[in-house]
């Protein structure tokens, strides 16, 4: 595991200029009109765009409301004495409660975590676990189904929750395995 | 679900906010954040256009369908009502890959054109179709190989292996992605989530 994180920044940045350069030389190469062909394509994006526009809005406004309320504090202290019978840190459950609705309200709490308890601690090193195994659920199925003008729909949601308390889940039983 | 979702959210705020008496904050919350959802959407619209645009390009050049082919036994059974041609294939195919390799904004974009593609097959328009909503599964599980937002936050807070976390995340997000792909698969089946002529 002494995977350096510098050299994998690097990489990952090198995959990226590989997809952007790489694409369209190879359509070069194969003789399309790489240009008007970017042009063409990317048009569809605008339209796109305004589709979710409300979508985005109604979502994101209600996850603030959320946030704002105290609503992940209270649950988070309501859910501390079943979490520390389990050996889950009562600190990182308003990363996961969070987790589902908003990305970046996780991400500065990970940042928050880290600062707070050092990086090499195991809280930070669960709540970076907990990070990288789980979705922001809400997010995604409201922009991808307001797409598509889906109201209806079905299991989406049950099962993307499922998924991110597995994936909770997994990180505090491998965490504490790796790790202590 | 969603008319559901949105409104227990919205009402369990204002309930939170009674008891911790942060009222006020959640009034300010709306306007912020509804003005937020905009500025999100306005700095997505560039990112979106980029990688469609590309996408189009990778598409002529036949990247897309050569790459479909070769994924094309293990989308076969996660997507059986999906022609193995069909363009809807190309664009989850490449959703996926981007969001396997951290990409995550150029995931987004060739998430939703998968779901304009699928919603040409939904023979029920109002309805989430069994392929879409494995589709979403797969997206919602993370299968991000690589979690380098969070290796950078650790790194930041000086922790002297910060990449020490990749293999007890790819652990974790292989967990979600087979728990929610077998719970899409089961939930597909059940009679409460069958779609009924009153949907539409």
């Amino acid at each position: 595991m002494m995977i350096n994180g510098a050299i994998l920044n690097g990489l990952s940045n090198w995959i990226f200029l590989a997809m952007v350069v790489g694409v369209p030389l190879y359509a070069q190469y194969r003789k399309v009109k790489v240009y008007e062909t970017f042009v063409g394509g990317a048009k569809e994006g605008i339209a796109v765009m305004i589709r979710i526009i409300p979508h985005l809005v109604a979502m994101l406004v209600a996850i603030g409301m959320l946030r704002a309320s105290g609503a992940f504090e209270l649950l988070g202290a309501a859910l501390a004495p079943i979490l520390s019978y389990v050996g889950m840190p009562p600190e990182v459950l308003p990363l996961a409660l969070i987790r589902p609705f908003s990305g970046s309200a996780a991400n500065g709490m990970l940042a928050e975590l880290s600062q707070l308890y050092g990086g090499d601690s195991f809280i930070a090193k669960l709540a970076a676990t907990i990070m990288g195994g789980t979705e922001t659920t809400f997010y995604v199925v409201a922009i991808y189904f307001g797409v598509v003008a889906i109201s209806r729909t079905r299991y989406a949601i049950p099962v993307g929750l499922i998924a991110d308390a597995v994936g909770v889940i997994a990180a505090l039983v491998i965490c504490r395995w790796v790790f202590l | 679900m969603l008319n559901f979702v949105w409104l227990a959210m919205m009402l369990a705020a204002v309930v939170c906010a009674v008891i911790t008496g942060r009222v006020d904050a959640v009034v300010s919350a709306v306007t912020d954040y509804a003005k937020l959802a905009f500025e999100v959407a306005l700095g997505l619209t560039g990112i979106m256009v980029f990688w469609l645009g590309l996408m189009k390009i990778a598409q002529q050049a036949g990247l897309i369908t050569l790459l479909a082919r070769a994924m094309q036994p293990i989308l076969k059974r996660l997507f059986p009502e999906v022609p193995v041609d069909h363009p809807a294939m190309g664009a989850m195919m490449l959703n996926i890959s981007a969001n396997m390799l951290g990409l995550g904004n150029a995931a987004t974009p060739f998430g939703l054109k998968a779901m304009t593609q699928l919603q040409r097959l939904n023979q029920h328009p109002r309805v989430a179709s069994n392929a879409m909503c494995m589709f979403l599964a797969i997206n919602t599980s993370s299968v991000q190989l690589i979690p380098t937002t969070a290796i950078a936050y650790l790194a930041a807070a000086g922790a002297a292996h910060p990449a020490s976390i990749v293999m007890t995340a790819l652990l974790a997000t292989l967990c979600s992605t087979i728990a929610a792909i077998v719970a899409a698969k089961g939930f597909a089946r059940l009679p409460r989530y069958r779609i009924i002529k009153e949907d539409e």
